[in-house]
């Protein structure tokens, strides 16, 4: 088969890109004997907001996950297709939103203010956990709510014959599936938070909230000291490769959760009580992740004609990042849509892109000035860092494709090019427009390795937005962060939609 | 001048086939026997998609043993997945036609026009399997293998999802297609009565074992023991 070198080539580049970067951190770091106590609290730190966080996101997540699952409503379809969005959300977008809600000046305090209570502050770890709360509720709602709709609809009826109440339900059904479901959902937020960079960077800050890859970034940044930005770098590996493994095992995350629309048929909901308990949790998570995107577009639509040329150039960049990425995550995905193809790009989930970053630029620096290369460098790393989801997504339908039609392309002979242009890729069309869409969207919304490398004149969006929010130009961050939210929104749109024209 | 079996062993998991016959070019031969007995490991073999393990295929003469299914003077109509579903029934024939890139090149089109017209499709070419009835998709995959102009062919219960008096309407148009272009065909089918209408000769597969053609009349009319177990008594 012509596809085989085509294979190879694939998994050499992408494993090269793993142990190149790795090895490279590894030589350059320190020993461990170099441990500062600012070390030790960033460490302590990101494991305590880890776990905070994971905590929050499933605890709220299990009251609202119950009312979609039990309830019909106008608008549940809404929210359920809603809860899938800040997978594509970029971080910057719901910072500020999350800044004009529960910020100084937001509407939080300014609701409180005539009341004479004291003023809440957002930054530190209350604004780190209401950040991965915002991104991970939804996550969390998702995977428990498709335990719900896995309990069989039988368990219902039986339970409805047996005349059994609400305690005896939660007993025997709804508390053993959640015992399932619950410590795989809190994994998967706890793995995600550990990596934590654009929140931190954003909302923590200080030597007091400040996560293993903040600091990372820090001694980069500010002391230019290579070789604890490696060792830092190392510990955050470790850190991440034992928890991912760890929650592969309890776990899978679903990226394109179908059936999340149905809802359970039950025969116990006329309770009025239990009504008034669902609508409040609904209404408050809606209100929750909705306020702040209101605030984005509000606040925004004003600040967006105020946007400078730099603004407008970073938006260029961020858009050739994000089609490049995709381009190259796609290349990657099509040959490694296979079973162990999928296992090789987890290590995108594993390796946090910072520390990739360091890499790339250690090995970089010998040969160029890795500042000049900061585009490329971010477009390698997150078409890496979506090669996992976007794998998760194709190779289903890639390894159905070639089992119903391998007679029938042996019987007939077709070449590797044919096969590819008349076959394979038609038929795939669907989900590699959605994994497109989600790549570009994931590239275009990332505030992670630019962040490291960029000097003004190389800029992407999230982190122009982020430099004007430091400069405390609120009102042209707020536009930018409206145009960035427009532009990843568009791609997805655009991406996923090519994919659905005439399939 | 004929299709050759000559000592095959081939082996399928733990199932295990043994075939040593001639069959005669230009003849129409039905493979009869029960499911599992190894009828479609049989087409498997002689199309290729099973290597065997010893012994030897030859078409005229020629050693075809170790060659792809798709260098083989065999094309297969299969139980489904004739056809590309998401293509228009003009795209796959020229798939059929020129399989290295799949267009269409001079000539092609008048090629794929009169292919469709000879199995009564006439104007059919902008379609797509969703458009079609089963009868119009199998008559599709005929035009198929016709394109693709190999000397055998091989039906491994291609028409058993359609109606008794559709499926008669194929195999006739099939045996008069057959005869036209001189091919030699190879039917399986679980019905002898399709052998009956079809096939002057047929092979009974048991347990593996291939037996060497004989005159179907003859067969279904006196079958040894196994078959008559298997026909149950009313072939």
């Amino acid at each position: 088969m012509a596809a085989r070198p085509v294979s190879i080539i694939a998994a050499l580049t992408v494993a090269g890109l793993v142990i190149g970067p790795v090895a490279a951190v590894i030589l350059r770091a320190e020993a461990f004997g170099g441990f500062r106590p600012a070390d030790w609290q960033a460490l302590r730190f990101t494991l305590l907001q880890a776990t905070l966080s994971a905590l929050l996101s499933v605890l709220f997540a299990i009251p609202v996950a119950r009312a979609l699952a039990r309830r019909q409503f106008p608008g549940r379809g809404m929210l359920v297709a809603l809860l899938g969005a800040p997978f594509i959300l970029p971080v910057i977008v719901a910072v500020l939103g999350l800044l004009a809600v529960f910020g100084q000046s937001g509407l939080l305090n300014r609701a409180l203010e005539p009341l004479g209570l004291p003023e809440l502050q957002i930054y530190g770890l209350q604004g780190v956990l209401l950040a991965h709360v915002f991104f991970n509720l939804p996550l969390a709602t998702r995977l428990i709510l498709q335990g719900w709709l896995a309990i069989p609809a039988e368990q219902f009826r039986l339970a409805a014959t047996l005349g059994m109440g609400r305690r005896a339900m939660w007993r025997a059904v709804e508390a053993p599936m959640l015992r399932r479901i619950v410590p795989g959902a809190f994994a998967v937020v706890f793995v995600i938070c550990l990596s934590s960079f654009a929140v931190a960077l954003t909302l923590g800050g200080g030597p007091r909230a400040t996560t293993l890859e903040l600091a990372i970034y820090q001694s980069m940044r500010f002391d230019f000291d290579l070789a604890r930005a490696a060792m830092l770098g190392l510990l955050q590996l470790g850190l991440a490769l034992s928890a991912g493994l760890i929650a592969l095992r309890v776990t899978a995350v679903p990226v394109a959760a179908k059936g999340l629309d149905r809802r359970v048929p039950r025969w116990d909901r006329t309770d009025r009580r239990a009504i008034c308990t669902d609508a409040f949790w609904v209404g408050l998570a809606a209100l929750f992740l909705l306020t702040p995107l209101a605030m984005v577009t509000f606040n925004g639509l004003s600040g967006i004609t105020t946007l400078g040329a730099s603004v407008w150039q970073a938006a260029g960049h961020s858009i050739l990042v994000a089609l490049g990425s995709t381009a190259l995550c796609l290349l990657w995905a099509l040959p490694l849509a296979t079973r162990w193809g999928e296992w090789l790009g987890l290590s995108g989930i594993a390796l946090s892109p910072l520390v990739l970053g360091i890499g790339l630029f250690l090995i970089v620096r010998p040969f160029a000035n890795p500042f000049e290369l900061a585009l490329y460098v971010t477009a390698t790393v997150n078409a890496f860092v979506s090669l996992p989801f976007v794998l998760r997504i194709l190779r289903p339908e890639a390894e159905a494709i070639r089992t119903d039609y391998t007679r029938l392309r042996a019987a007939l002979g077709l070449s590797g090019w044919a096969w590819l242009r008349w076959v394979f890729l038609p038929r795939l069309k669907r989900p590699l427009g959605f994994a497109a869409g989600l790549t570009a969207a994931l590239s275009m919304g990332d505030l992670g390795v630019i962040a490291l490398f960029a000097d003004p004149d190389r800029a992407t969006l999230p982190l122009k937005v982020y430099q004007l929010m430091g400069a405390y130009r609120m009102e042209q961050a707020a536009g930018g962060a409206l145009l960035l939210l427009l532009l990843s929104l568009g791609l997805f749109w655009m991406f996923d939609r090519g994919g659905r024209v005439g399939s | 001048m004929a299709l050759e079996l000559d000592h095959i062993e081939a082996r399928s998991g733990t199932f295990a086939l043994t075939a040593d016959l001639t069959v005669d070019a230009g003849a129409r031969v039905a493979i009869i026997g029960a499911s599992g007995s190894g009828k479609s490991t049989l087409l498997d073999v002689i199309a290729g998609f099973l290597p065997v393990q010893s012994g030897a295929l030859r078409w005229k003469g020629d050693g075809i043993t170790g060659m792809s299914p798709a260098e083989r003077p065999v094309s297969i109509l299969f139980q489904d997945t004739n056809l590309f579903p998401h293509l228009t029934i003009g795209q796959n024939l020229a798939l059929a036609l020129n399989p290295a890139t799949g267009r269409i090149r001079d000539g092609d089109a008048a090629r794929i026009d009169d292919s469709l017209a000879r199995v009564g499709l006439a104007g059919f070419a902008e379609r797509r399997l969703s458009e079609m009835s089963g009868g119009q998709q199998s008559r599709a995959a005929l035009a198929r293998v016709l394109l693709q102009g190999r000397p055998v062919l091989l039906l491994d219960e291609p028409f058993a999802a359609l109606g008794p008096s559709l499926k008669a309407e194929m195999l006739d148009l099939v045996s008069e297609v057959a005869e036209a272009e001189g091919l030699t065909v190879l039917l399986v089918s679980h019905d002898p009565q399709d052998a009956r209408r079809f096939a002057a000769q047929t092979i009974v597969v048991e347990e593996g074992h291939v037996s060497a053609p004989e005159e179907t009349a003859h067969l279904l009319d006196n079958p040894p023991p196994g078959l008559r177990a298997y026909l149950g008594g009313t072939g």
